[in-house]
Order: structure tokens, then C-alpha cells, then sequence
């Protein structure tokens, strides 16, 4: 226990955090004023800064990883930074949860009391004689009380392949770790490969079925409370998943250079357990989105 | 309570040189730094937040249309409130984090330095985003802080998707530095430094970084669903494609009210370290604090309809939240307990520091019970939306949260800057604000009681004046403040050196450190005895 505590060690300065600042600030601002421009088909600077926030942001994020893969390298990290690490990823990963959370509570709202409301349950007779007459409440909503039509996304098919996909990716996850931990480097290359062509196929697969949801179900963003929820939560689940690739990428290409050991690899450690979590994000959803 | 052995004075001589211009402030990794940064921000946010409080209350002095328009009204209530909440109070609790956190527990920094400076630099830029909009056509957010849909929705201008990513930049911004606070006090403490040893206010800040992980995000979901609700076609908050506009101040609220604890929590804090020192006794019931934060922290995610009585529920609905909120006044009433039996015998002197705490205790309960009050249905029935309610919040966040921010100030500035402040002008300020403070909010019950309506430019006859007394004590309060900058400037630049222990009966490891303190800290951990 002593020997972690032997001397602290605290980073130098660094110009990263504020060129990061200056980024969220051009991705912020900029996108406030695109979707203006957007909705109201106006020209205008926003789509440039937002673009140009983009650029500074991962420009930020490369300089800043190889400021720490070069320390990490160098060996200036103790075992209580590392420590540091985990503990701030674990709790980084709780806050995304709670983000979903928000949605998934927003969706059994709507589905367990709004739209029982909205067709007479409870004590709102009368909200619904005057307000919407002839509303009938069902899920998926295919008719919403203003009457926009639509059509159902089925569980089976597409959505079930995605899912053994997001699994098997998990499995393979595991694997490439436990190849790492037990100094295998093939396995460790061969299945960190696989889970990220999964992923892949994860996402064009996302992509097909957003097609086919606007081209043949008629199912869009407005078309009422099941369209949002159904694209809110997967599309943030995507953007999640693409998230996670990314970084499994730089995990890959880190690990074709011969980092990690089986002691160190918080990178390696933080990169699974994202994916885990978007894995287990994409159960619950694959459970309340599409089949119950 | 602890000790800690200091054998490298001797270090401080090589290692406690400061990096020196623009720079220093710009690439930062010292908590203490970072810390100055936020609690000059978080300054600076009180007097334009307050400036906008002063266009309220000018407003306010007469009844009928005096200065601005309605829609102008309507932004400066707005932003009044976003700014006071997200750029003063909680910069300035994040501010005391940094500096003191690490010296309470003998860390050398925070854990994650480098995103700590991220997590401060993204503030300005947040704030500025919303500034701006406050210039574009058509004005900024006018819609309450709590942007209640459809006035979110259906009825606001173009400034909403601004407002939208500047509370998802702040968001981002409090979330790292919760993250930051939790694994510095998990992973940091020293040797000895044991869960039941850790002052208070490293314990009441390490429930609210837990709360902030939790809510933050709720808050960043409920305005992904605004944006979307306005700009996307969706309909989670409109009735006409299934949503419900109830749904908005569910998932607000389930943000909203851990949200106000986040900022009163770290003031109990604060409060529970000033007063055993200017009582020279130990805090009475130090492990019940503990349970009694724990216990607030807890039932604050089971209270949130609270504040939508008026809206409508299920009987059911409502007997619940409203027990579940009058439960919250127990471990309350154990914290205030506890303060005043620490103050018990004791003895008892009264610096500015102790004024401010002891205004605390008294004015934060008033605040507390006129909150009991609204807690209960079928009054709050007429307490809602009347300026009972905002004197009610005001008791709790200016006598409360900034209260308990000015006594901290006070109370660790010797250990910042090295110097005493001015104990004369310390005091001239407390006895100012004291009074002001409740020219300013206590009449605000009455004319609440009597029906006037908060959010509204113009008012009846009737209350015209309350209102020109309340506008009176609003100015004097504002003013007040500035004796406060002017002390902090004296302050900084010289004054009588200041021991390192600055108080007679202060305890804890950060007054074991020299006045100022180091730059670095303990570059070793320190030995808790």
C-alpha cells in the first residue's frame, strides 16, 4: 500500500484544455445557429463554425492522447493514477446512463400514462370527449391523436440480427481482453478486428433501417411519440456506438504498435467497458423500443 | 481531529515557483489555480446576474410599465435565474471544491488536473454563448428558468437553440467536475485520512458530485427533447402527436430538485466547518451530519412533483410527495440541531466569518420552514406562483447558498492570499447585506400571501408598497456588495500576514499549511494522526 503512496504526480501544464474549451464553444455555437438556419433554410455561418468546432475538437483529442500515451509510456503514471483513471471512466459511464435513463423515462411516461390519459384513463373523461374524441391509445402509437399515420418497426428480422451482432461483439470484446491479460497478442489482434467489423455491421445495418423506416414504413422523426422515442433512443445509442468503435480503432491501431501490458491498459479497460455499456444500453433498448 | 507532520518546509523553497503570465491561467493543472478561476468567474456571474435583478426590481418599484418591455422582463427573470443557479453559486461551490478539497484531505492536486481546467475553461464560453443571445432578434430565453414547455416549444424565439447547447456545455462542464471531486476524494485522501475522519465539507461535497452525475444528464436529456420538440417535429411535449407537456416538468424536476440540493448541500458544509472553530468546541454530532446529507441526498430524487402540485395528479401522487418532502425537514432539523448544540458553552467569538454562518442558520431556516409550508398540497394550491414561492427560494439561495459562499470567502481568504482581511469593513458588510437581505425578501412573503404573481412585470394597487420597499432593499443589497469587492481587492493586495493556523480554534489539515498556502501543497502525503 505504501508503494503507491511513495510521490505524487501531477501533469504539467497543457494547452489542451483550453483549445478543447474553445472547441465545444465553436460546436455549441455554431450548432445554435445552424439549426436556425437549417429550419428556416436561411444562409448563414453556423454550419461553418459547427464543421470548424469538429476539426478543433479532435484536433484536441489527438493532441491531448499523445500527451498521456507518451507519459503513460514514459512510465510517469503510479498505480494510484491509473486508479484515477478507472475511477473517473466508472463514474463518466454512470452519468451516460443516467442520459438514457432520461429517455427510457420519458418513454414508459408517454406509454404508461400520457397516452392512457390522452384516451380517457384516469379521471380525464372529459379531456378526451372534448379534446381528442375517437383517440385510441396503442403501442407501437400508430395513429397519434392529431392523426399522423404510420407503421410499426417488427422486432424480428433486422433489429434481432443487430442485436446478436452487438452481442457477439461484447463476446469477441472479452476475448481480445482476456488474450491481452494472458499475453496471446494474436488473439488479442484477431478478436479487437472482429469486434470492431461487427460494429461496423452494426451500424450500416442502423443505417438500412432508418432507410427503410422514412422510404417504406412511413416511420420518422415527427411522426408522433413512437417515432421519437424510437429515433431518439437508437440514434443516440448509435452515436454511442460510434463512439465506442472510434475509440476501439485507436485501441486497435495502439495495440498493432505493441502498447498495453497485461498489468497496464486502462485505455484498452475504459475502450471494453464502453462497449460493454452500449451493449447492455442497446438490450434495454431492443427490449422497450422494439419488442414489448 | 488530525494532524499532519510538515517536515518539507524546506521542499517549498525549489518547487513553489508559479509558471508567470497569461499562460499560467490558460494551460493550468494547480487546483488552487483553477480554484481562484472559478470563484472569480462565478464573481463576476453574481454582479451580471444581479445587475439583472436590479432591471427587475427597478421595474418593480411602481406598478404599471415603467422601464422595459414585457418580453424584456421576461429574459431578465430568465436569465437572472439561469446565471445565478449554473455561473455564480454553483462556479463558486465548484471554486471552494478545488482549493480546499486537496488540502483537507493532504492530495496534491485533484486527481484529473488536466480535465479540471477544461471542465473551468468551457464556463465563460457557456456563459457567453447565453449573453449572446440575449442579442439576437426576437431577445434571448424568455421562458423562465425552468423553460417550462410549450413556452419552451411552441412559443419561443430563435435564442432557444442557443440557450439548449450553451446548458449542454455547462452540463458537460459540471459533470467533469463532479467526476473530478468524487475520484479525488475516493482515490486521493492520505494515509489515514479515513471515510469517518474527512471534514464535512469534503463529505457534503462528495454527495453532491454524486448528485450532479446523476441529474446532469437528465437535464442535458430534457433539453435534447426541447431542441428536437421546436426544431425536429417531434412531439414528446405536445399532446397532438402523443406526448405530454407534463412529461417536460417530470423529467425537469427529477433534474430540478436534486439540482437546488446540489446547492445547499456543499453550504452545510461550509457552515458545520465555520462554527466549531468560532465556538472552539467540535462539531456536535459529527456522524450524524454525515447520515442526516445522506439521507437529504437520497430522498431529493423522491420529491420532485413537489413543485407540480398545481399542475395535477393522482391523489395518490400527491400524499406522496408531499410526505416524502416534509421527511426532508428530519435530517434538516438534526443539521441545525447539531450546529447550534456545537455552539452550546462554547466560546464564542463573532468574526465575520461566524456573522455570516450564524445569519445562515437562522435565515436558511425561515427559508426552510416557509418551504415545509409550500410542501403541503392543498396550500400550496395558493402559494404557487406568487412571490411566497420566490421569497421562499430566495431565503435558501441568498441567505442560504450565498450566504454560506461570502462566509467561506471570508473564512479561507487569510489561507489564500496570505493576509487578513479588513475586520471592519468585513463587518460593515455583513451588517449591510443582513439588513438589505431582508428588506429585500421578507416582505416578498406578504404580497405572495396576499396574491401577487411571480414573472409578471406590473401588479395591482395594493402591493405597491411592499414592492417599492422590497425594490429598496434589492439596491441596498446590490450595493452592499461592492464593499465586498473592495475588500476582497485590499485583501489580495496586502493586509496583516496571516498565521497558518489564522484562526485560534481552527482544525484540519489546511491550516497546518502556511499562509499563503504553497503552490504545491504536499508533494508527499501528510501523516493523519
Amino acid at each position: 500500500m505504501n508503494k503507491t503512496y511513495e510521490k505524487y504526480y501531477v501533469p504539467a501544464q497543457s494547452p489542451w484544455p483550453i483549445v478543447g474549451a474553445v472547441a465545444l464553444f465553436l460546436i455549441a455555437f455554431g450548432a445554435g445557429n445552424y439549426v436556425n438556419e437549417v429550419t428556416k433554410q436561411q444562409p448563414g455561418f453556423g454550419g461553418y463554425m459547427l464543421a470548424a468546432g469538429f476539426v478543433v475538437l479532435i484536433f484536441m483529442l489527438f493532441g491531448w492522447f499523445k500527451n498521456v500515451i507518451d507519459e503513460s509510456m514514459s512510465g510517469l503514471y503510479s498505480a494510484q493514477m491509473d486508479r484515477s483513471f478507472r475511477q473517473g471512466m466508472s463514474w463518466f459511464i454512470l452519468s451516460e446512463v443516467m442520459f438514457f435513463m432520461a429517455f427510457f423515462g420519458a418513454l414508459f411516461y408517454g406509454r404508461v400514462i400520457a397516452l392512457n390519459w390522452l384516451s380517457g384513463g384516469s379521471n380525464n373523461a372529459m379531456t378526451f370527449e372534448i379534446l381528442w374524441p375517437g383517440f385510441e391509445a396503442m403501442w407501437p402509437l400508430l395513429k397519434t391523436p392529431g392523426g399522423i399515420e404510420t407503421q410499426a418497426m417488427p422486432a424480428t428480422g433486422l433489429p434481432l440480427i443487430n442485436t446478436a451482432i452487438l452481442v457477439i461483439s461484447s463476446i469477441t470484446l472479452h476475448f481480445a481482453h482476456t488474450g491481452l491479460e494472458q499475453q496471446k497478442r494474436g488473439q488479442l489482434k484477431l478478436m479487437l478486428l472482429i469486434t470492431l467489423l461487427l460494429g461496423a455491421v452494426f451500424l450500416s445495418l442502423q443505417v438500412y433501417e432508418y432507410i427503410h423506416a422514412y422510404r417504406d414504413l412511413g416511420l420518422t422523426l415527427a411522426s408522433g411519440f413512437y417515432g421519437n422515442t424510437f429515433f431518439l433512443l437508437t440514434g443516440f445509442h448509435g452515436m454511442h456506438v460510434t463512439l465506442g468503435a472510434i475509440i476501439l480503432l485507436f485501441v486497435f491501431f495502439r495495440v498493432l504498435k505493441g502498447h498495453f501490458t497485461p498489468e497496464k491498459h486502462f485505455a484498452f479497460q475504459a475502450a471494453a467497458w464502453y462497449w460493454h455499456f452500449v451493449d447492455v444500453v442497446w438490450l434495454c433498448l431492443y427490449v422497450f423500443v422494439y419488442v414489448i | 481531529m488530525s494532524a499532519v507532520v510538515t517536515d518539507h518546509e524546506h521542499d517549498h523553497e525549489h518547487h513553489d515557483h508559479k509558471p508567470s503570465g497569461i499562460k499560467r491561467w490558460f494551460y493550468t493543472t494547480n487546483h488552487k489555480d483553477i480554484g481562484t478561476m472559478y470563484l472569480v468567474f462565478a464573481l463576476v456571474m453574481f454582479f451580471i446576474g444581479g445587475a439583472m435583478a436590479m432591471v427587475i426590481r427597478a421595474e418593480l418599484f411602481q406598478p404599471g410599465m415603467q422601464f422595459v418591455e414585457p418580453n424584456f422582463f421576461n429574459q431578465m427573470t430568465t436569465v437572472h435565474g439561469l446565471i445565478m443557479v449554473f455561473g455564480a453559486v454553483m462556479p463558486a461551490f465548484t471554486g471552494l471544491a478545488n482549493w480546499m478539497i486537496p488540502m483537507m484531505i493532504g492530495a496534491p492536486d485533484m486527481a484529473l488536473p488536466r480535465m479540471n481546467n477544461w471542465s473551468f475553461w468551457i464556463l465563460p464560453f457557456a456563459f457567453l454563448i447565453l449573453l449572446i443571445s440575449l442579442f439576437m432578434p426576437g431577445g434571448g430565453p424568455s421562458f423562465g428558468w425552468t423553460f417550462y414547455a410549450p413556452l419552451s416549444t411552441t412559443y419561443s424565439g430563435d435564442s432557444t437553440a442557443l440557450f439548449v447547447f450553451s446548458v449542454h456545455i455547462m452540463g458537460i462542464s459540471s459533470i467533469m467536475g463532479a467526476i473530478n471531486v468524487i475520484v479525488t476524494i475516493f482515490n486521493l485522501r492520505a494515509p489515514g485520512m479515513t471515510w469517518m475522519k474527512m471534514p464535512l465539507f469534503v463529505w457534503t461535497w462528495l454527495i453532491t458530485a454524486f448528485l450532479l452525475i446523476m441529474v446532469m444528464p437528465v437535464l442535458a436529456g430534457a433539453v435534447t427533447m426541447v431542441l428536437t420538440d421546436k426544431y425536429f417535429g417531434t412531439s414528446f411535449f405536445d399532446a397532438a402527436g402523443g406526448g405530454d407537456p407534463v412529461l417536460f416538468q417530470h423529467i425537469f424536476w427529477f433534474f430540478g430538485h436534486p439540482e437546488v440540493y446540489i446547492m445547499i448541500l456543499p453550504a452545510f458544509g461550509i457552515v458545520s466547518s465555520i462554527v466549531p472553530t468560532f465556538a472552539r468546541k467540535p462539531l456536535f454530532g459529527y456522524a450524524s451530519m454525515v447520515y442526516a446529507t445522506s439521507s437529504i441526498a437520497l430522498l431529493s430524487f423522491l420529491v420532485w412533483a413537489h413543485h407540480m402540485f398545481t399542475t395535477g395528479m393522482p391523489v395518490a401522487g400527491a400524499l406522496f410527495f408531499m410526505y416524502c418532502t416534509m421527511l426532508i425537514a428530519v435530517p434538516t432539523g438534526v443539521k441545525v440541531f447539531n450546529w447550534v448544540a456545537t455552539m452550546w458553552r462554547g466560546a464564542m467569538t463573532f468574526e465575520v466569518p461566524m456573522m455570516f454562518a450564524l445569519a445562515f442558520i437562522v435565515l436558511f431556516t425561515i427559508g426552510g420552514f416557509s418551504g415545509l409550508m409550500l410542501a403541503i398540497t392543498p396550500a400550496d394550491f395558493q402559494y404557487h406562483d406568487t412571490y411566497f414561492v420566490v421569497a421562499h427560494f430566495h431565503y435558501v439561495l441568498v441567505t442560504g447558498a450565498v450566504f454560506s459562499i461570502i462566509a467561506a470567502a471570508y473564512y479561507w481568504l487569510p489561507k489564500w492570499t496570505g493576509h487578513m482581511y479588513d475586520e471592519k469593513l468585513g463587518q460593515w458588510h455583513f451588517w449591510c447585506s443582513l439588513i438589505s437581505v431582508n428588506l429585500l425578501f421578507f416582505p416578498m412573503h406578504f404580497v405572495g400571501l396576499a396574491g401577487m404573481p411571480r414573472r409578471i412585470p406590473d401588479y395591482a394597487l395594493q402591493f405597491a408598497d411592499f414592492n417599492a420597499f422590497i425594490s429598496i432593499g434589492g439596491f441596498l443589497f446590490g450595493a452592499s456588495q461592492l464593499i465586498f469587492v473592495w475588500l476582497l481587492v485590499k485583501c489580495a493586495r496586502g493586509g496583516e500576514k496571516a498565521t497558518a493556523q489564522v484562526w485560534e480554534g481552527a482544525e484540519g489539515l489546511e491550516w497546518e499549511v502556511p499562509s499563503p498556502a504553497p503552490y504545491h501543497t504536499f508533494e508527499t502525503p501528510p501523516v493523519i494522526k
